[in-house]
């Protein structure tokens, strides 16, 4: 088999990845493999609003969303492969199974990895306690609602105040669940402002910050969970414990980008994000293989996924289109203090088409600070924030014309006042 | 189903399982009760998984006997039953140079007990092995016949072959009563009752209390609990071997090793407790878990733990394991006190204990006997012809559920539709493997779950993770409750 572009996954990156490679250039075959029975990702089980305020100025349910890329789909010609798992992946060549053709192969000019996250399970997390039924990543739960239409549970506890806790905190409450606690480890949420408003403050659900669970009791089904507050080193304090009676333990403790494959096929990894090392057009340390989407790192908005994503796919057409190999300079982007990590890491800036978008993450929570950004000796940007933090992805832009003749670093920062 | 049989074996774990088999070979009818909904619900669940060499017991203990002639009976089983097992061979290491002296103690234990092949490791040949091995190793005795295995196909193969043969079971029947009455015994299951010329116990963490409801001779198994960490595949290559601390009284300490199936395992602690059913993993074991294991072994990458787990020995006062017929009862056979080497010994032990039983009884060997048992088809353990073949028959082969591990449609529905096969989520788990890897069963459990309910014909709802009340739902989301 053959294809100019291999998409893996038909999610929000997929599906702008592939959008904007077959735009950029119509003739290109771009095929799409996604494992699932439908295009949409996670996108399909997110049945509230707040999608597509960024991309299409108005608020849309996530399916909805997915349905605005996906009909544009055969008026572009772009295929796709649903229930086709990809096994291996190397610079030119992806590997595949599904129930029709067995384990098949593509030769490719390029591939866009859309592969997205996976929520971190109890067992990455040492929660101590039994083993009952009742315990479930928050996405899980989430699947359970909205796609099968069934209850995973009366009395509920929630750890972890990341968005789809939030949002699942909700959803439960709506569905006449009883949430009764949401508990955040740090001492602020990992979730977006609005969500804790929506989600929690609406309807009376404590959040409970700097508490854990501590354990997990019932032989069959939960039936209570411990939980305590823990130290600045995020260890339980003794003599904190209080024990909640529930059936329901949720767990939204965090998203890992899937990147077996990428691993697999030698491509460089950063560890902050534990997403592929991209540059500015989003081609990881592999040549023809680019990466978008919470694969690269994770996103809070899918409108910042779709974006990011259109940019990948056109690099990627503009690789398979184009024979010219880079040869101008490569800046790297460096994390100053108070920054966890920049997407891209790297920058040519010979490449840009545009201004340089790098987006980051904070490394806590500062109130009354700048966000600088230095390169060839003064700070180039330093732009006061009300507050930041680890929950909302920041950006800076960059015009192309600065960084044409810059030399060393680009380093981004926060400083507070 | 007639209610009269000529053995009932109380307890489905690896040794219940493994008596069933050997005495699946006889012309007899015998029933397995278990108070659980499946095979391998206790003890043979949550353990290391390792085949003992047979070096750690006392020279002419039942558990020496049992560790190395089960460990030799292996090597067939695991081709008989399509077992995976890999024979990688165990270090025990020494890292304080005064405590040398334990590890030729070991040594010579093991020639006495009849081990091929050990050998004391001096730190360079130990450090080619294991370069992860600690600075402070001193030497290691290393022996070659020891292996890894997943006890969960083990348990679950010697069940079904025990099956394919005749052997009926019965699940979620726990046994409350056993009388002797003139035909043999009479076993009380809450409202139903079995009758039985020999009964034989095999019932791990509560053996004690089968044992001691026909016998004057009382015993008391203590559960000692064991706290695992199972580590992500990618840390596959951090050991070679099975990598064990000096043992101490309480056991064979805190070991690193492969598993059968690529991860990295460690544990397990031991803590006596008096909860015979339920084993919660602690954050003092966990802590233990990683302290322990870092003596030996440097640089495990503790993050990339998947899952923690805890598993119950069935320690008996006397520290030996018990299989015989009980003196003041005739015809009621005991094993009792199976702790480690238990699933070492299984083999053996189904070996020695039908021999007892066939002697009583006067068996004669069937005419045919099936000792094979193939595993569930895994298309991603085939060569590219074979697969595509399987796939092009069977297109549900070529369809992934479980994403992490691999595991295809085919397989789960294998896995249900074979003889005693899955009811629950762990029941599909421990014969796929699908929702053992990184996410848990996060993205595969709510397709497995439509998978047992299409094949069983029940609703979603009823759906359990391990039985009795084990449910995952509750009722539609739209229902009135």
């Amino acid at each position: 088999m053959r294809a100019d572009i291999v998409v893996i996954g038909g999610g929000p990156a997929g599906l702008a990845a592939a959008i904007s490679a077959a735009r950029f250039d119509p003739s290109l075959n771009v095929l799409i493999l996604e494992r699932d029975n439908e295009l949409g990702g996670i996108l399909n089980q997110c049945i509230h609003n707040g999608f597509g305020l960024h991309t299409f100025n108005e608020e849309l349910t996530g399916p909805e969303y997915a349905s605005r890329f996906e009909e544009q789909l055969d008026g572009l010609g772009i295929n796709y492969m649903l229930n086709t798992m990809v096994l291996n992946v190397s610079s030119g060549s992806v590997t595949a199974v599904n129930s029709n053709e067995g384990v098949f192969t593509v030769s490719c000019g390029a591939i866009v990895l859309c592969m997205g996250c996976r929520e971190r399970p109890r067992g990455a997390l040492n929660i101590p306690g039994l083993r009952p039924a009742g315990v479930f990543t928050a996405g899980t739960a989430q699947r359970l609602v909205n796609i099968e239409g069934y209850m995973p549970g009366r009395e509920v506890v929630i750890l972890g105040s990341g968005d789809i806790g939030l949002i699942m905190a909700r959803r439960m409450t709506l569905e006449g669940a009883i949430v009764k606690a949401v508990c955040e480890l740090m001492p602020y949420s990992g979730g977006l402002k609005r969500n804790i408003v929506q989600c929690l403050d609406d309807f009376d659900i404590p959040l409970i910050l700097s508490h854990t669970v501590i354990d997990i009791k019932g032989k069959e089904r939960v039936t209570s969970v411990v939980i305590a507050k823990v130290d600045s080193n995020s260890k339980p304090i003794p003599g904190t414990e209080q024990e909640i009676a529930c059936d329901t333990l949720l767990l939204s403790c965090g998203l890992i980008p899937e990147n077996e494959l990428s691993r697999a096929a030698d491509i460089k990894i950063n560890p902050a994000t534990n997403g592929p090392v991209v540059n500015e057009s989003f081609e990881t340390s592999v040549p023809g293989i680019f990466a978008c989407g919470n694969v690269l790192h994770v996103h809070d908005l899918v409108d910042y996924v779709s974006e990011e994503s259109s940019r990948a796919g056109k690099s990627a057409a503009r690789y398979v289109s184009s024979s010219n190999t880079s040869v101008g300079a490569e800046i790297r982007i460096s994390t100053g203090s108070g920054v966890r990590y920049t997407v891209p890491s790297i920058v040519r800036p010979d490449e840009l088409d545009s201004d340089l978008i790098i987006r980051f993450r904070s490394t806590g929570v500062f109130k009354d600070s700048y966000i600088d950004v230095s390169f060839n000796g003064p700070k180039k940007i330093h732009r006061r924030k009300q507050i930041i933090t680890p929950g909302e992805m920041e950006q800076v832009i960059l015009k192309k014309e600065d960084l044409l003749n810059i030399s060393g670093d680009i380093c981004v920062a926060i400083s507070e006042s | 189903m007639s209610d009269s049989y000529d053995i009932i074996i109380i307890g489905a774990g690896v040794t219940g399982c493994a008596i069933a088999r050997e005495l699946s070979r006889y012309a007899c009818k015998v029933l397995v009760l278990d108070k659980d909904e499946d095979v391998c619900c206790g003890t043979s669940k949550a353990n290391s998984g390792i085949v003992h060499a047979g070096y750690d017991a006392k020279p002419g203990s039942l558990k020496a006997r049992m560790n190395v002639r089960g460990n030799e009976m292996m090597i067939s089983l695991v081709k008989e039953l399509d077992i995976p097992f890999k024979q990688i061979g165990s270090l025990v290491v020494c890292t304080d140079l005064s405590l040398r002296g334990g590890i030729e103690e070991l040594y010579d234990r093991g020639i006495a007990n009849g081990v091929p092949g050990l050998r004391i490791l001096e730190a360079p040949e130990l450090r080619e092995l294991e370069p992860n091995i600690s600075d402070d190793a001193v030497c290691a005795l290393y022996a070659p016949t020891a292996g890894i295995i997943c006890p969960f196909r083990l348990n679950i193969a010697l069940a079904e072959c025990a099956c394919q043969n005749g052997v009926e079971f019965l699940f979620d029947t726990a046994v409350t009563g056993v009388e002797a009455i003139p035909s043999g015994f009479k076993v009380i299951t809450g409202s139903s009752e079995y009758n039985a010329s020999v009964v034989v116990n095999a019932a791990g963490c509560h053996a004690d209390e089968i044992h001691n409801l026909v016998s004057s001779v009382k015993y008391h198994i203590t559960p000692r609990r064991g706290d695992y960490m199972l580590l992500d595949r990618s840390c596959e290559g951090l050991v070679n071997h099975v990598i064990f601390p000096q043992p101490t009284s309480l056991g064979k300490g805190i070991l690193v090793t492969p598993t059968a199936h690529g991860n990295i395992l460690i544990g397990p602690t031991a803590v006596d407790t008096d909860n015979r059913d339920e084993a919660p993993v602690t954050a003092d074991g966990l802590a233990k878990v990683i302290e322990g294991s870092a003596k030996n072994v440097k640089g495990i990458p503790v993050k990339q733990v998947i899952t923690g787990f805890s598993g119950l020995r069935a320690h008996e006062d006397g520290g030996e394991f018990i299989l015989e017929e009980v003196s003041d009862c005739p015809g009621f056979f005991d094993c009792v006190g199976i702790e480690s080497p238990g699933l070492t010994a299984c083999p053996a032990v189904g070996e020695y204990m039908a021999s007892l039983v066939a002697d009583k009884l006067s068996l004669l060997p069937k005419s045919s006997w099936n000792g094979i048992c193939h595993d569930v088809k895994k298309p991603f353990e085939m060569s590219e012809s074979e697969r595509a073949e399987l796939i092009s028959s069977d297109p549900s082969y070529g369809k992934i559920i479980c994403r992490c591990e691999t595991i295809t449609e085919g397989e789960i529905i294998d896995s249900i539709r074979r003889p005693l096969g899955a009811r629950s989520l762990d029941g599909v788990k421990r014969r796929t493997r699908a929702g053992m890897g990184r996410c848990q069963g996060g993205f595969c459990s709510p397709r497995v779950m439509e998978i047992l309910s299409r094949e069983l014909g029940v609703p979603l709802d009823s759906i359990t993770k391990n039985g009795g009340s084990s449910k995952i739902l509750f009722g539609r989301t739209k229902d009135e409750s």
